[in-house]
């Protein structure tokens, strides 16, 4: 089953260094990094000590997240209050893994899926809407979203990043069925893609400007969430590692990455792991000084730095020139070189084609809430932007549940955060409405 | 050392002093800030809120020339020094250097005034409050000396301007915060507090108060005090669409404030919704009125009441309030669907005031101070109506 989803609203942003579609593996990081912020509102208890050896997909905390590499835990990085900030395996030369038994899925019933996901760590790929966190087994789902394309800037391509993880994307789709009674609903763009061919899922071409990627934009058009109710949503190449859990019964955290953006020499994919050390993943290629290393994409990632390290849900390496600098007359000045949705002296409406070399800069000073119908532009999703960011600014849970909070996720927001002229926090101003609801209400 | 490394070096050693806001407001005005993204996305649009209200007020400065001009005219016409001829809109007795003489230095201490007390007010705030030097003003400033009499003393119009920026916009909380458009709410303050400076026929022409009474005095009306006294309009619809009329000092000129209202929509920065609403319902209640005029016919709303519904756009402040107050989007309805039921109501009421206020035959001043108090109520029912759906899509599926 197909059905077709136009999304009207939105902005492609085009940017300078996408990732040619040439495949090379990255050299074997020595340190492989466990940062548990990445599992946000998840607080860790260690199962393991400095010094231990592990297995790939031995638990290292909370007994549901696995080393992505075998190796010996090195160190144990703590911050205030002693909150543990990273974990650092010494990786082996060559992965030994822990075995948890190759599996059908379609074989299993639901508890022995579950089971096998989190005794694996797979589980943490699986997370859910309302709230945008990991996935509470105890739930049964009403549907699961996969989005088959990314539609960020710079992102990585998903069918070029699966290409030979067919039978494990379809094997994992197989295992997500099992975990709803609903539908498995996955995205496509309508580009030429074995996605197109993929069994037992509800198929959805989804064309329009970004958001229409994004798996929120989808849940909203196609299932929204209403109060009471749960989806999931997995990445497209999580679902691949977990159809390799059940083919292979190993935690096999390998990962098509692509390495893209204006700082980047020569931007390209790479094959590397989950935790690998951003060094490693650029290997000989060179950024550019004063560049900022995201992990992720320019929209939602986060920056890590070369000293970083790729997290748990990324399969995008991006450098951006950093923007700190002063602009003469940067306010009044007409701006080529710049992406606006306005006209205000600014041109790029006059390229829509170009790429444009973006860097860090807020291009102005923070201040309040002042235009309005601007977010609206790029904002395809069925609720009020501003009077829902409003509301998570003076914590109104009962106008945050009735204006769509359920719905939503930060990445949601990454646009009207472009666009803001207020320059406004968007997405971090809805991940602690989140993070209050989900105490509040729970 | 450059002037960039300079100016940085003093920014950070300001830093968390009182005085940082102070600075702060001249140099982001020179340079563009260098703050990078610390959350969120790393990656920003080029506009930012300076870059919105200096567009507001390129499209203001189009209407602060004419006025000048207009200033001048109007004087020299009613000396009687020079003759009308209506010959186009570039008419040579119009743009006469001795014309713009006389406007500008009338009008530029009106704009020196309304710049230094506003901003002042605003960097006491800044600085008390210790947040960064908003931009509200920017455009505030530029629209009060347009929309005041020519001949009104400067002292008042501080006095006006420090009532609006304080009792309008700060106690609310600033820029963005506000619930009245602050420069109609100086408008208004001026209007209640000093009547006979802001209505009436002695105050629309440069020198015609002070020459009032004595041997040479003349009367400068604007064409709606005329009407609403159920006079003839002595001038003719071009006239009043160029803006060769008396009035407020940026506000007759239909034309050029029709370009800046273009202008605004095609730079995205002015809402169409709001512009395009008030003017249907201008001509909605201007056709009302002219349909039910002849049974009127002998009552002090005559005269208004059966001029043409179309003509009412073109006179008194209607087209630079609807272009330039009613879409200020802090105090305007902040939703589309909103936009198009405050813009409506907002020309609606602008011709009703009109044609029923005898004291002061303009009402978009009042129609629009009266809007900016309802937009929020009317927000609240258009969220309302996205709340219910989301309610009802649970019904849909419980039952």
């Amino acid at each position: 089953m197909s059905t077709d989803i136009k999304i009207k609203k939105g902005l492609d942003i085009k940017l300078k260094g996408e990732a040619k579609k040439e495949l090379s593996n990255a050299s074997r990081s020595k340190i492989f990094t466990v940062y548990p912020e990445d599992f946000h509102s998840i607080i860790p208890k260690l199962s393991i000590k400095v010094g231990e050896k592990v297995k790939a997909g031995d638990a290292i905390f909370y007994n549901k997240f696995a080393s992505p590499v075998s190796g010996e835990i090195t160190e144990i990085i703590r911050g205030e209050k002693r909150k543990i900030l990273a974990i650092t395996i010494h990786a082996d030369a060559t992965d030994s893994y822990k075995d948890f038994g190759a599996k059908t899925p379609s074989n299993l019933a639901e508890p022995q899926v579950k089971q096998q996901l989190l005794e694996s760590g797979c589980w943490t790929f699986i997370k859910q809407r309302p709230y945008d966190v990991i996935a509470n087994p105890a739930n049964s789902p009403k549907a699961i979203f996969v989005s088959g394309f990314n539609s960020n800037p710079l992102s990585a391509d998903v069918t070029f990043a699966l290409q030979g993880k067919e039978e494990a994307f379809q094997t994992g789709i197989d295992a997500l069925i099992k975990l709803t009674d609903g539908k498995v609903h996955l995205s496509v763009n309508g580009n030429d893609s074995f996605l197109n061919n993929i069994k037992g899922v509800s198929l959805h071409k989804v064309s329009g400007p970004h958001p229409a990627g994004n798996v929120g934009t989808q849940i909203n058009k196609i299932n929204p969430v209403n109060k009471g109710e749960v989806v999931w949503t997995v990445n497209a190449q999580d679902v691949a590692i977990i159809g390799e859990l059940f083919l292979t019964g190993k935690y096999n955290t390998e990962r098509v990455v692509a390495l893209a953006g204006s700082s980047v020499e020569n931007p390209k994919y790479v094959t590397t792991k989950i935790g690998a050390s951003i060094t490693s993943i650029l290997d000989n290629t060179n950024i550019a000084d004063n560049s900022r290393v995201i992990s992720g994409n320019v929209l939602t990632g986060k920056n890590v730095g070369k000293d970083g390290s790729l997290r748990h849900y990324n399969n995008t390496i991006t450098a951006i020139p950093e923007g700190d600098d002063y602009e003469l007359f940067g306010w009044t000045k007409p701006v080529f070189n710049k992406i606006s949705t306005t006209r205000a002296l600014t041109f790029s409406w006059l390229t829509p084609n170009k790429e444009f070399d973006l860097n860090t800069n807020t291009n102005g000073e923070h201040r309040g809430f002042v235009l309005t119908g601007t977010y609206e532009e790029v904002f395809p999703l069925d609720i009020y932007p501003m009077q829902i960011l409003k509301s998570c600014m003076y914590k109104d849970l009962d106008e945050m549940e009735a204006l769509g909070m359920y719905e939503v996720a930060p990445e949601d927001f990454a646009l009207t955060e472009f666009i803001c002229a207020s320059k406004q926090p968007h997405q971090e101003i809805i991940r602690k409405g989140l993070d209050l609801m989900l105490k509040e209400i729970g | 050392m450059s002037l960039k490394n300079k100016l940085h070096d003093i920014k950070e050693s300001l830093k968390g002093k009182k005085m940082a806001p102070l600075f702060g407001g001249f140099h982001t005005f020179l340079f563009t800030p260098n703050d990078t993204t610390q959350s969120g996305g790393h990656i920003r649009g080029a506009d930012d809120l300076k870059r919105t209200m200096n567009m507001v007020v390129l499209a203001l400065v189009p209407c602060l020339i004419f006025g000048m001009f207009n200033a001048g005219y109007q004087h020299y016409l009613a000396l009687g020094e020079i003759k009308h001829t209506a010959s186009g809109f570039f008419n040579a007795e119009f743009w006469t250097s001795s014309n713009f003489i006389v406007g500008f230095w009338k009008i530029i201490p009106l704009v020196i005034v309304s710049y230094v007390v506003g901003l002042g007010v605003e960097f006491i705030f800044a600085i008390k409050k210790g947040h960064e030097i908003e931009e509200g003003y920017l455009v505030t400033g530029m629209l009060v000396p347009l929309i005041v009499p020519i001949d009104l003393p400067l002292w008042m119009l501080a006095i006006a301007v420090i009532f609006g920026v304080v009792i309008g916009k700060e106690v609310f909380g600033g820029t963005g915060m506000n619930i009245l458009n602050p420069a109609l709410t100086i408008r208004a303050f001026l209007f209640f507090a000093y009547p006979t400076w802001m209505s009436g026929d002695k105050v629309w022409v440069e020198g015609a108060r002070a020459a009032s009474g004595s041997a040479d005095g003349f009367s400068g009306e604007t064409v709606l005090g005329t009407l609403a006294q159920g006079k003839e309009m002595a001038t003719s619809v071009l006239d009043t669409f160029y803006g060769f009329i008396p009035g407020s000092v940026g506000e007759t000129s239909t034309l050029l404030i029709v370009l800046a209202g273009l202008f605004l929509i095609f730079t995205k920065i002015g809402s169409w919704r709001i512009m395009l609403s008030a003017i249907v319902g201008a001509l909605v209640m201007g056709y009302i009125f002219n349909m039910i005029a002849p049974s009127m016919e002998g009552t002090k709303f005559y005269g208004l009441m059966s001029t043409e519904f179309w003509h009412h756009l073109l006179l008194g402040g209607f087209a630079f309030g609807v272009v330039f107050m009613a879409t200020d989007p802090v105090t305007a309805s902040q939703t589309n669907k909103g936009k198009w039921i405050y813009g409506f109501l907002i020309g609606f009421l602008s011709i009703a005031i009109r044609v029923f206020n005898p004291a002061y035959p303009e009402g978009v001043m009042l129609a629009i101070l009266l809007m900016n108090v309802f937009a929020p109520t009317i927000d609240h029912y258009v969220v309302q109506g996205n709340v219910k759906q989301r309610l009802k899509r649970i019904k849909v599926k419980t039952t």
